[in-house]
């Protein structure tokens, strides 16, 4: 019996990676047409999924490129909007340290919001972490949304192509707000969400250059820090 | 891909490696004093705020807050359904139609003047 147990491979990390590949589809393949449609060549936008691999960071990046704000700005503001990864990093870390070291660097490349918390249910419920588990996790998601936002890279020629108005021009727009009602919960986060948006716009009044957002969004952040000192 | 997008590609593939790297290989430990933690929580608001505002109420790089900015009228029906939605999908798809209407309805009554 024990030896039939050994025998079966495990493919744990594929069965949980299901999740992830049905959220990821969808929203890879509106990342795609988004990219396309914002200006991105093909292997443009492929290129962010291979290797980038955040999609808030990517959807971020298409509106900035397609703004033509500079690269420092771009980049500084991927970098904060990134900086949440230290903590499933931190928080992964413990379970890394079980598997062989040198797996480590290319696995933690994989560490998503997703497969973040996919992979810490799984070990809270008693999972033993090894290689193999990481690796169907990370490699089937990511295969997803690699695939997933060429198909929408793709698709998006097509809908060109047939000349009609598809209101893709408010499809960023719309995911913007999609992605902020998914995040505001409570009133000091609609404060902050309000304030931000608003410092936003008069910053592009009061200073040169494109550096409102990244302004907007450190004020912001402190002044959410600060209400809950005062709130 | 031009010289402007590699910079752009290489610096975003650090910037988002580096932070997801360094603690789990025991190299950084992430021992954040509790206000960074929340700092760190309002930041994907704030960006998308940041974002958002200018990419509906100044369509065309001037504030337009008017029935004649389908940016701005479009995104009172998203809004509404992405509160009671709360996913991505829903408010994506009522924005897009609602775009559409308004700017054949504008361009209706532009056609009408």
């Amino acid at each position: 019996m024990l030896k039939q147990m050994e025998l079966k491979r495990d493919y744990g990390g594929m069965r949980s990676a299901i999740p992830v590949v049905i959220g990821y589809i969808p929203i890879g393949f509106a990342y795609g047409v988004l990219g396309a449609a914002n200006g991105l060549t093909v292997m443009e936008v492929v290129s962010l999924s291979l290797f980038v691999y955040a999609g808030s960071a990517q959807f971020i990046a298409i509106n900035l490129l397609s703004t033509g704000v500079d690269i420092v700005t771009i980049v500084s503001t991927i970098f904060i909007v990134n900086l949440r990864h230290l903590l499933y990093s931190t928080s992964l870390s413990s379970y890394m340290k079980k598997i062989e070291h040198h797996h480590i660097p290319l696995l933690s490349f994989f560490i998503t919001d997703e497969t973040y918390a996919v992979s810490v249910t799984d070990f809270q419920n008693g999972r033993k972490p090894d290689s193999a588990y990481f690796y169907q996790l990370f490699l089937t998601s990511y295969t997803a949304w690699v695939i997933s936002s060429l198909a929408g890279a793709l698709s998006e020629r097509l809908l060109m192509t047939s000349g009609l108005n598809w209101g893709l021009d408010y499809a960023l727009p719309a995911m913007y707000i999609a992605l902020l009602f998914m995040q505001l919960v409570g009133i000091k986060k609609f404060i902050v969400a309000a304030f931000s948006g608003a410092l936003s716009i008069a910053l592009i009044y009061l200073i040169p250059g494109n550096f409102n957002v990244i302004i907007a969004a450190l004020s912001g952040a402190f002044m959410g820090v600060m209400l809950e000192k005062w709130i | 891909m031009d010289m402007r997008f590699i910079s752009v590609l290489v610096g975003m593939t650090l910037v988002t490696y580096i932070p997801r790297m360094l603690p789990a290989m025991g190299l950084y430990r992430v021992n954040l004093p509790g206000w960074c933690l929340k700092f760190l929580d309002y930041i994907p608001v704030a960006v998308l705020s940041a974002l958002l505002f200018p990419s509906i109420m100044m369509p065309n790089g001037r504030l337009n807050i008017s029935i004649t900015n389908p940016y701005l009228i479009a995104s009172i029906p998203t809004v509404i359904s992405a509160y009671f939605s709360r996913n991505l999908f829903i408010p994506v798809i009522v924005g897009i139609i609602s775009y559409v209407a308004f700017t054949f309805l504008g361009l209706g009554l532009f056609l009408l003047d």
